[in-house]
């Protein structure tokens, strides 16, 4: 006889950690579900600082964010399965089985409801067109990050650095106070996708240039990585011939995106955004599979932890308390000018007073007036200095009063202030 | 890069002015700083806050920044996260970076605690930044 839970979460990095203490926190039976040997997810290998400015008024270093968050859940009788993987969830009438590997073996447990906090994975090599050899040294930021910060060892001591997100720049200090040289990040978009701030802090500080409308087209070498072509690209970021130049160097790291990690979701026919690649959400991130809900990184890439646990404490709280039955929605839609909106929709048993809702620009864009409309119900309106599409937006509504029934559509607008 | 200014060159001082373009990192919004320090007064326009015109007087005197590292374990495969516990001066990263070098942490240890003084170098210590069993 499988166990019986409550909730399941999947995933113990940031996401989950807050999801499993807020579920726990509303009386659920709750088992929290991590494939490492540590819990904290991606934040373990993240030893810069700058987390916590939004939740703690600190800027923390990541280890230590999620060690506030595992002390947290010390306190809680959540139940933790580490060094588990989820291999199966299959539905059952009244809830899921899931099929649990561990060095233990094969097992089984059932939840009536699942917390999907999967997080995202990175984008490879291979992914973004790079021709060529496969030799060592070809490294996602993230790997380059876990060989550095976690097993001590340096991927590479002449690096180029492919992508200006931020991640790519604080690998690039990071490899730089550790001794390696990095002759340049380059960047095939004409502008940086990164934080100013770690364009000052991370690249000027040390004197590592950055090369705009410039990408890796091939890499040479057969056992080590000896060199990659460099090359010019035009407005559609492909590249000019006649621009290639040869960069000798041993490691190439690449910072050019995260998608959501939603294979578990798929298995269980979640329905996916074509533009965020996580679930099709509503506020507390419920998707449009009963009792199976969704959050931080998995359901779309944030850029600040602190949103990642909120929607995470979200969705935990709201799986504790699910019962199954039929669902209302209203829809939330982006127009012109936005990349995307989070949730997607909203559901109406439980219509809250306030409503957060997270979005991206698609375009750079200067003052900017963003107004949030029901009908010609205008629910909020809020100027910003500037977007960019790296990042994220967070608007919270007033709901009181306002009228939303089935079908209803909240639509963001945006305007140029002139 | 002008040192921290000293009273005896307080005339010279008045003969100084440096205008610089800056990017705020105190935090995440990084507002584009114009600083000009002449005649021995700083006037900042571009920032958001109040903590911009400090973070430019500070980029224009004695560049500050925190730090935040690894340091080698009794487990060849597993570094301890470390950080300092203020901000130290820019130029000193360097230095403090090749200390941290030589540090081995072979006991169990709680986030937050002194990990290794900085002593020789700069005023303040590393802390541990998660705990170590």
């Amino acid at each position: 006889m499988s166990i019986q839970f409550d909730v399941a979460v999947i995933g113990g990095g940031p996401a989950g950690l807050a999801a499993a203490i807020a579920a726990n926190g509303a009386g659920a039976k709750t088992v929290l579900i991590e494939r490492e040997a540590r819990l904290g997810g991606i934040l373990k290998q993240c030893v810069h600082d700058g987390f916590g400015l939004v939740r703690y008024g600190e800027r923390l270093a990541g280890p230590e964010y999620a060690q506030r968050y595992i002390n947290e859940l010390k306190e809680t009788d959540v139940q933790v399965s580490l060094l588990t993987f989820v291999d199966k969830i299959k539905n059952l009438p009244d809830g899921y089985d899931l099929t649990l590997v561990s060095a233990g073996g094969l097992r089984h447990i059932r939840a009536r409801a699942i917390v999907l906090a999967t997080g995202c994975r990175e984008r490879t090599a291979r992914q973004i067109a790079i021709h060529g050899q496969r030799p060592a040294g070809v490294l996602t930021a993230g790997t380059a990050q876990y060989y550095t910060n976690i097993l001590g060892q340096l991927p590479g001591r002449r690096c180029v650095v492919l992508g200006s997100g931020d991640i790519g720049m604080i690998m690039a200090r990071r490899l730089t106070l550790e001794g390696a040289e990095v002759l340049g990040v380059y960047e095939a978009k004409s502008i940086p996708s990164g934080l100013p701030r770690n364009i000052a802090q991370c690249l000027l500080d040390f004197g590592i240039p950055l090369h705009l409308c410039k990408t890796v087209t091939r890499c040479f070498g057969h056992a080590r990585l000896e060199a990659v072509e460099i090359a010019g690209v035009d407005e559609n970021m492909r590249p000019i011939a006649g621009t290639e130049e040869r960069l000798e160097c041993d490691a190439l790291i690449l910072s050019v995106g995260l998608i959501p990690e939603n294979e578990l979701a798929e298995t269980l026919g979640v329905r996916l955004d074509p533009v965020t690649n996580g679930p099709v959400c509503d506020q507390n991130g419920q998707t449009n599979v009963p009792g199976v809900f969704s959050c931080g990184n998995a359901s779309h890439v944030n850029d600040l932890v602190d949103y990642v646990s909120e929607s995470g404490a979200a969705a935990g709280r709201a799986a504790a308390s699910y019962v199954p039955g039929e669902r209302l929605y209203a829809e939330l839609r982006a127009g012109e000018g936005f990349l995307y909106a989070m949730p997607q929709r909203v559901e109406l048993s439980r219509v809250p007073e306030e409503l957060t809702l997270y979005f991206r620009s698609r375009d750079e864009r200067g003052k900017t007036r963003v107004s949030v409309k029901l009908g010609e119900k205008l629910l909020l309106q809020k100027r910003f200095n500037q977007l960019r599409p790296p990042e994220m937006e967070r608007v919270t509504l007033d709901l009181c009063g306002a009228a939303i029934g089935e079908g209803g559509v909240i639509l963001l607008e945006m305007e140029e202030i002139v | 890069m002008l040192r921290k200014p000293y009273k005896a060159s307080a005339c010279y001082e008045r003969m100084v002015i440096i205008v610089k373009n800056l990017i705020c990192i105190t935090c995440p919004t990084g507002c584009r700083l114009e600083a000009e320090y002449a005649g021995g007064k700083l006037t900042v326009s571009g920032n958001g806050c109040k903590r911009g015109e400090e973070f430019a007087l500070a980029e224009l005197t004695n560049p500050m920044r925190s730090l935040t590292s690894t340091v080698r374990t009794a487990n060849p495969l597993m570094m301890l996260p470390v950080r300092t516990d203020r901000e130290i001066p820019k130029d000193k990263i360097g230095e403090v970076m090749k200390l941290l070098r030589g540090v081995v942490v072979e006991r169990p240890v709680t986030c937050g605690e002194i990990i290794a003084g900085l002593a020789p170098v700069c005023d303040g210590s590393m802390i541990a930044t998660c705990d170590m069993s």
